[in-house]
Order: structure tokens, then sequence, then C-alpha cells
């Protein structure tokens, strides 16, 4: 339904855009995300101050599945939508007409979850005549970083979730060159299916996180490096080893001890993560190193980056725990910079699965 | 008042506006293309051409299902979240109930269906009442059409059943098989839902309307996972 004029609406986002540069008010973004299975709504102003982050979480719900369904987890976004949305302004102490803009996540992600965030944001942007901004998920999770620090480009993010295993250089706000990401399974599914393996309960990180701190690494298994200059990942020989190793160990009669098998699988992952970060860190001369991403609540990764990055001299900053994982503030201080370059997107705005960090959320 | 109706529950996007008086305006297409990139558009040009904005709407009746569950889910996202921005009442109207609406006078039973694959439909048992609308007889439901027909036939009772929906095509020849001229079917102009039946319909349960919070779809099942896994509990 493309018509030539420009529609109503659009006119109030510009008239609410120019009046706000007008103003010089700090900008107050809402912040949603669906992607997956977090319903999350959060307010946050410049960019950088977190005024609420709400987050309704189905992990209960997807735990009896062994892992998330898609189908469920949409069907409770429908019903915590609006909930999730008045409990961020409540607690943020704000009222829907104090709000600049809205951002959502519009990719990667599983398609029905997020045209729930999507659907919204739309329905709300239009209701008020404020901009909407998408918001990639992964620059979300970096931008997480800005709500501790700010940022020192160039840097280099490495970012880990259940579902994405990237290193990303940027020189500037808004700008992502993907250096390397997973060719196989992400860091996360790994774990998970590692854990599985162990009989660990979904979801796996954690689980396996803990009982590595309980074994000992003496278990050998394979560093998947690459080749010599790539920054891609690989986890799955890592993952088809240890289930090599337990397997073997069972018809030989032999036991394993699963805590140190746990200990060796999360040193082979900490090693090539933590080692293709710090050679990026000194190829690009990054003066900031971000964590990004769930996984980044992995002990065992943190204790090793930071470790590392000392012994560098290079400044690493890891988000809070509760920043880490999906949220909405994260979304809301990414879409604070395409705010502020007037990049926003319109009524057609989809849920795109297989999002490209590279494409641009502008219309 | 002004309602604003949206149906994205299947194939069909209709989105209308309508008062106690008139249908104001009304959208609808039969594209079978992606809702999400063209629902809100169609309600922005709507609006635009009503020379109305958002706020002076008063309520809000979305097409609740059954459907395809993404299509549903659209809907009544962007129905619950723009009446919450708004701060006016929302409904949800049975998507079947949309349709059957189109068979105003006709005095044999309505059976409004939408194909949910594996021989199975989304239908439901409407008839005319006093004022010749479509009121339901016999609650809707996700059922093997076979096993539907028969459930229709003693209902009957000999009176002549009107199926109504795009979907009546794919099955017409079974539903000829068993019901021969008991089944009628209309011209294809009377199969899709419209939105300004579901305002006009929306319209009279606004008054009772609950939180907007509590609008959720109606699938008529659920998720597969969820039903194995129940299964897995009982066994
Ligand atoms: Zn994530």
């Amino acid at each position: 339904m493309s018509r030539q004029k420009e529609s109503r609406y659009q006119q109030r986002v510009q008239a609410a855009y120019r009046s706000q540069l007008t103003a010089g008010r700090p900008v107050t973004i809402l912040g949603v995300e669906t992607s997956c299975d977090e319903t999350s709504a959060a307010v946050v102003v410049d960019g950088t101050t977190v005024l609420s982050n709400i987050i309704a979480s189905q992990a209960d719900i997807h735990k009896r599945f062994g892992g998330v369904v898609p189908e469920v987890a949409s069907r409770r976004h429908v019903e915590n939508i609006t909930m999730t949305i008045e409990e961020a302004l409540q607690e943020a102490g704000k009222r829907l007409d104090e709000i600049d803009a809205i951002a959502v996540t519009y990719g990667p992600g599983l398609v029905g979850a997020l045209l729930v965030g999507v659907a919204a944001a739309k329905a709300i942007s239009f209701a008020r005549g404020i901009p909407l901004i998408g918001v990639h998920h992964i620059a979300g999770h970096i931008y997480a970083n800005r709500l501790v620090t700010e940022m020192q480009f160039p840097l280099i993010a490495l970012v880990v979730s259940g579902g994405h295993t990237e290193l990303v250089l940027m020189k500037e706000h808004g700008h992502y060159e993907i250096l390397g990401e997973t060719r196989d399974d992400a860091a996360g599914e790994a774990y998970d299916k590692v854990a599985r393996s162990l009989d660990l309960p979904y979801p796996g990180g954690p689980h396996i996180d803990r009982l590595a701190h309980e074994g000992e690494a003496n278990v050998p298994l394979p560093r998947a490096w690459l080749e010599p200059d790539s920054y891609d990942f690989s986890f799955s020989g890592l993952k088809s080893a240890v289930l090599n190793t337990l397997h073997n160990a069972a018809q030989r009669g032999e036991t394993i001890v699963p805590a140190n098998l746990a200990a060796s699988f999360q040193a082979s992952v900490v090693e090539v993560l933590v080692e293709k970060t710090i050679r990026a860190a000194r190829e690009y001369d990054a003066k900031q190193i971000l964590l990004a991403g769930g996984v980044a609540a992995n002990r065992g990764l943190r204790t090793a980056l930071t470790t590392r990055c000392e012994a560098e001299g290079l400044s690493l900053v890891i988000p809070p725990l509760s920043l880490c994982t999906d949220n909405a503030a994260m979304i809301a201080a990414a879409g604070y910079v395409s705010y502020t370059k007037g990049e926003f997107a319109d009524l057609d705005l989809n849920g795109v699965p297989g999002l490209d960090l590279t494409a641009s959320c502008a219309e | 008042m002004r309602v604003l109706a949206i149906d994205t529950s299947n194939l069909v996007l209709s989105v209308a506006v309508v008062d106690e008086k008139r249908v104001l305006g009304e959208i609808t297409t039969n594209l079978q293309k992606n809702h999400s990139v063209r629902m809100m558009d169609a309600i922005s040009e709507l609006l635009d051409d009503l020379d109305m904005g958002p706020e002076e709407l008063s309520g809000i009746a979305v097409a609740k299902g059954p459907g395809s569950y993404t299509g549903v889910r659209i809907g009544v996202s962007t129905a619950k979240s723009m009446a919450w921005s708004l701060q006016i009442p929302v409904v949800g109207v049975s998507s079947l109930q949309a349709v059957a609406m189109n068979a105003f006078g006709f005095s044999g039973g309505i059976i409004p269906l939408f194909d949910a694959r594996r021989g199975q439909v989304y239908t439901g048992y409407y008839q005319a009442d006093q004022a010749g609308l479509a009121e339901l007889v016999l609650e809707e439901r996700i059922m093997l059409l076979t096993d539907w027909l028969s459930v229709v036939k003693e209902q009957a009772k000999g009176a002549p059943l009107l199926f109504l929906g795009d979907d009546t095509a794919v099955h017409r020849e079974s539903i000829l098989a068993d019901l021969g001229e008991q089944a009628l079917f209309a011209p294809v102009s009377f199969n899709h839902p419209r939105a300004a039946h579901i305002g006009w319909l929306g319209q009279k349960l606004l008054m009772q309307a609950g939180t907007v919070h509590e609008l959720v779809p109606e699938y008529l099942q659920v998720a597969e996972a969820e039903a194995k896994w129940l299964a897995k509990q009982n066994g």
C-alpha cells in the first residue's frame, strides 16, 4: 500500500523528532525485545541511563521441553506484551507521552516471537506519532556495554549467546564489521548439547560452568583454530569429541568424571574465544574489548578474558549479568544511536529471523 | 464512537472504521501477502483517507482467531498495543463469526470454515437469530471435516447448510459427497471476512471489555509441543 505523499503518521513523527531536537531535552526511549523466550521492555535515557528494564522470562516453561519452543514462546509474548511495557513505564516513573521513540528488536531471532514485539512497537509508534527504530539483536547485546561505560573506538566485541558467536569490529557508533562468526553451532548451543550428554538440565551453560569449577581440565579435547588468519569459530567438532569421549569410556567400562569433562570442554571453548579476541584487538589496535551476550555470564569465560586482557594491557568491559542476557534496555541503548542519526523505520517494518548485522535499519 | 476493526487472522487483510450508524471506511485485500508488512500501512492509509487521527478512536475490535497462529498474533498484538497506547477498550471477535455474518438472513445452518491441514477445519455452527444475525449454536472447534459433517447433519435436521470461507473450495467435493443438495456454497464475494462486520460486532462488546492485558488469541488448540508434553504427563 505504497502512496506517494507523506502519510500523516510520517508527518507526526518528523514533527515530534524536530521538536525534540529543538528542545534539546534528554532522549527517553522505550525498548522492546521479544526475539526469543524473554518478553522485555525498558526505558532508557540518552542510551546510557536505565530507568527500568522489565523481563518476563519464560525459562521455566521451556525447561520442560528441553529447549525453547517457538510456538509456545510466541504465545507467551502476546499474553505478556502490554503488561510488560506498562510495568517498564511504571517503574521508570514515565508516562507514554514522555517517551520520545520506541526501539524494537526486528531480528535475528524466532520469527513468530519477533513479530509480536514488532507489531506492538509499530502500534505504539503509530498511536503516539513517535519515531520507530528497528534494532539488530546483536547490536543490542553490544550496546548493553554502553549502559556500563562509554564506548571507545575502535573496539572489538565478542558476542556469545545461545544463538550467536561473533567477533565484531566497531570503528564508530552504529557501524559493525563482522570479523568472524561460527561456522556451525553457536557456543551456547554447544554448551546445551554437551550438558544434555552429561544429563544436566536445560539451559546447559550455567550447569557446565558450575561443574567445570569443581573439576580439572585433564581430558584431552581439540581446539578449533581453523585457518591461521581466521576469526571464525567452530564448535561442532569439539561437541563430537565430548560425545566420543563419553561413548568410548562407556564401551571400555571406564568412568569419566563429569566435572573433569565439563572443565575440559569449557577450557577448550574459552581458550579459542579468548585468543581470537585478543588477536583481533591487537590487529585493529582496539581501545576496548566488549563482552556481550548471554554466555558472558559464564564465569570461566569472564575470568579467562579478564586475566588475558590485564596481561595484554587491554581495557575490557563486561556488563552485569542482568544486562548480558536478553533484555530491552540494551535494545533501547542501541536504538538511541539510530535516533541521533534520524534513522527511523516505517510502518512496514517486519520481523527478519536471519537479519544481517551489517544491514541498515533505516528504510 | 469510532471503532477500528482489524482482521489478519487468515489470508485476507481487512481493516475498517465503523461508528454506531455507518461503516466509515474499509480496506480489504485477499493478496495472501505478509500481514506484518502491510497491516499498519493499511490502517494508516484508511485513517488518512477518513481524515482522522488515531486519538479519535474510541475502541478497537480485532479478529482473535481461529486461523493462522502468526496472523492472529499480529492482529491481537497490534490491537492491544494500540488500545493500550490510546487508553481505549479492545475486544476480540471470533474470526469464524466474522465470516458467518456474511450469511445475514439465511435461515438454514451457517458453517464458516478455515482449513486447518491434515483433513481438519476450524469451524462452528451458526444460525440466524430473530434479527437475522449469525448466532453460535454449536461451539467453535478444530475437527476432521468428515466427522464435522456428520455433526452438522444431525444438528440441521434436514435444513440447508451454507458453507462459507475461501477454503470451502478445497473441501467442496467431500462436502458434496456427504451432504449432496443439502450443502450450499455462496458466491466468492461472500467468502472472505470483512473488518466492518468485526467492528459492528465489537462495538456491542466494548462496553463489557476487560483490561487490555487480558486480550489473548483464540487458537482452539494448544501448541503441539505442549500437547505432547501433557500427553506424556498423563500417560
Ligand atoms: Zn540474545
